[in-house]
């Protein structure tokens, strides 16, 4: 059994189903991203491995134990697995430290000495320890972003999830936040990432799963869903990225 | 038709160009305004001071003589207005059309400049000569200085009362409709009894007049006979009409604040594995309660105004004293001292609020 596991996963909204029989295995230490068109249910499948959405059917499981349905702690699940999202949502009242140890003191019941102790070792190795006491506003897109995946990582997450984390950035601030999934990829984190910067999927993914209206459509390693897609609709889309150069 | 026009590009007058001029018309206005104001403010500052008190003739008449004055220095622009007229007529003249239509509407400009600043001046001296209506009844009946100096001492020691009401209410309301607010937002089936008492409180308690509700309170409470409530007394009764009354509007100034924080921070909360109550501690509501205080504080600005309502149920505060005032010496001056000492209170209060809600405008448009 794979480390984290989805089976059948079914989700809609009233008539509009946006997941329909999503399986999806993901092995510790693996970086599988999530591709395919805006709409495809990339995001919604993040958000549903996090309990941020209920599911209608299907599964989800962690190491061995069943994390979706009724009944399930969310509080505790949450804290074994982090999500960054496109838009930062970093707590504007909160410096970029208190941003980080919130969830250790309040959650983990960490001291706050040793929380922040830990937020800066981990601010230092994202190159942000002078901004430790700046609030949001004072950050640039980039910077807000790596306070935000360290706000994930704060947590010791088993699987981080990462939503179109540079989608919202402009185009030389990406480089910046795409090297620290790359060191938290080399460090043999499990991540699971919905992204359109192809070029890094290729190179860090071990996995890349196309999404095709609330499907996934094929999935495979790198090479092969670059180079050889099996499905016609995977090589339209890889088709129209490679038009537009972004690949 | 000659040859030379024929072949000459058609000029067609372009309405830009062609504006019709109003200079002329705008400037008369501006003059007939002005001598008609300086004409009435004469007349008020020759007529009034002869009918004053003694004690007031002078200072009536500096003060009188002082809006004639501005008055007149109100007419400049009109020179100036002139001037420009005579610069477009040159101009014209010389056929340089956009010098003559630039000072043409410096011209107009200056005509509604005077008319604008002269107006104010015939509400002074009309409200000046309200004042001296009627062997100047309305002064004396309102504006008694002798009598207003007198009752001052009494007021203020009333009026501290009404302060102290303010301040316990104000904080007793901050934690109390703080609650109401969560207890309207409580979320799933088992709360939705708790979200009925809580909009049912809010909506009887915006519905019903304040001065029923604090008649109600400190004249049904001791009637009633309960232990403790009975016995609260004026000055508690007062506070509790109030926290309650104030309770129900600040309750759902929280609630829009609360429902304002974005729903991606309660995202980002929960996604860390805080619970719904953490999350509201330490994410939703100290964002909810800053964008907040531009409406909460012109609650509380309503609420110390209010506190001058409590005077029914025998609360001796600042409106009291006044009423007693006035009562003994038949002269209503001593409530004008009560508005006036509001006032003072009030318009600080009112420009911080107003100054709050521009920072918090610009700072929105910035992000």
């Amino acid at each position: 059994m794979a480390f984290l596991e989805l089976t059948d996963v079914d989700k809609s909204y009233g008539d509009h189903q946006v997941l329909n029989g999503i399986t999806l295995q993901v092995e510790k230490h693996q970086v599988v991203c999530l591709i395919g068109a805006s709409g495809c249910g990339k995001s919604t499948l993040l958000r549903t491995i996090n309990g941020l959405e209920e599911i209608q059917g299907g599964e989800i499981s962690l190491d061995g134990d069943v994390i979706s349905g009724e009944g399930v702690d969310l509080n505790a699940i949450r804290t074994r697995i982090g999500i960054v999202f496109q838009s930062f949502n970093l707590f504007p009242h909160m410096t970029a430290l208190e941003n980080i140890t919130l969830a250790p003191r309040r959650v983990l019941g960490v001291s706050k000495a040793e929380a922040d102790d830990y937020a800066m070792k981990l601010l230092t190795r994202v190159g942000l320890a002078d901004k430790a006491n700046a609030y949001p506003d004072k950050l640039s897109g980039g910077q807000q972003q790596r306070v935000a995946i360290v706000r994930a990582v704060a947590m010791n997450p088993d699987v981080i999830l990462l939503d179109e984390i540079t989608s919202a950035l402009d185009p030389e601030l990406v480089a910046e936040v795409l090297n620290i999934v790359k060191d938290l990829a080399a460090e043999g984190l499990t991540i699971v990432m919905a992204t359109h910067e192809m070029s890094f999927a290729r190179e860090v993914a071990d996995t890349i799963a196309f999404l095709h209206e609330g499907r996934v459509l094929e999935s495979g390693p790198p090479d092969q869903i670059f180079t050889a897609p099996r499905e016609e609709r995977t090589r339209e889309f890889l088709h129209r990225i490679v038009e537009a150069g972004r690949l | 038709m000659s040859l030379g026009t024929a072949t000459r590009p058609v000029r067609v007058s372009s309405p830009l160009a062609q504006r019709r001029d109003t200079s002329g018309s705008v400037m008369l206005i501006g003059s007939l305004v002005w001598l008609f104001t300086v004409a009435f403010t004469v007349w008020t500052a020759l007529e009034l001071p002869a009918v004053a008190d003694e004690g007031w003739r002078v200072v009536i008449g500096i003060a009188l003589w002082l809006v004639v004055a501005l008055a007149v220095i109100a007419g400049l622009p009109l020179l100036r207005g002139i001037r420009y007229r005579t610069e477009a007529a040159r101009a014209d003249a010389a056929g340089d059309l956009a010098a003559a239509r630039a000072a043409r509407s410096r011209a107009t400009q200056s005509g509604w400049v005077a008319a604008g600043w002269t107006l104010p001046l015939i509400a002074v001296a009309v409200f000046a000569q309200f004042l001296a209506a009627n062997d100047h009844a309305v002064q004396t009946t309102f504006f008694d200085v002798p009598f207003m100096l007198r009752s001052l001492q009494d007021i203020l020691v009333g009026f501290w009362v009404n302060v102290q009401i303010a301040i316990v209410a104000e904080v007793l309301i901050l934690v109390w409709a703080l609650f109401v607010a969560l207890a309207k937002l409580t979320p799933g089936v088992a709360g939705r009894p708790i979200r009925w008492i809580a909009t049912t409180y809010i909506d009887i308690f915006r519905a019903v007049p304040s001065i029923v509700v604090i008649y109600l309170i400190g004249f049904g409470l001791p009637l009633a006979q309960i232990p403790f409530l009975s016995d609260l007394g004026p000055f508690w009764s007062a506070v509790l009409a109030l926290t309650l009354i104030y309770g129900a509007y600040v309750a759902e100034v929280y609630r829009s604040g609360i429902e304002g924080v974005h729903w991606s921070q309660v995202a980002a909360s929960r996604s860390l594995g805080l619970s719904y109550g953490k999350t509201m501690r330490f994410v939703v509501v100290p964002q909810a309660v800053r964008r907040v205080m531009p409406p909460l504080l012109n609650d509380f600005i309503g609420l110390q105004k209010d506190t001058a309502l409590v005077t029914i149920i025998g609360t001796v505060e600042a409106f009291t004293q006044a009423k007693i005032y006035a009562g003994n010496y038949f002269n209503l001056s001593s409530v004008t001292v009560v508005a006036i000492i509001f006032i003072i209170i009030t318009i600080p209060q009112t420009r911080f609020v107003d100054r709050l809600i521009e920072r918090d405008s610009r700072a929105k448009t910035r992000s």
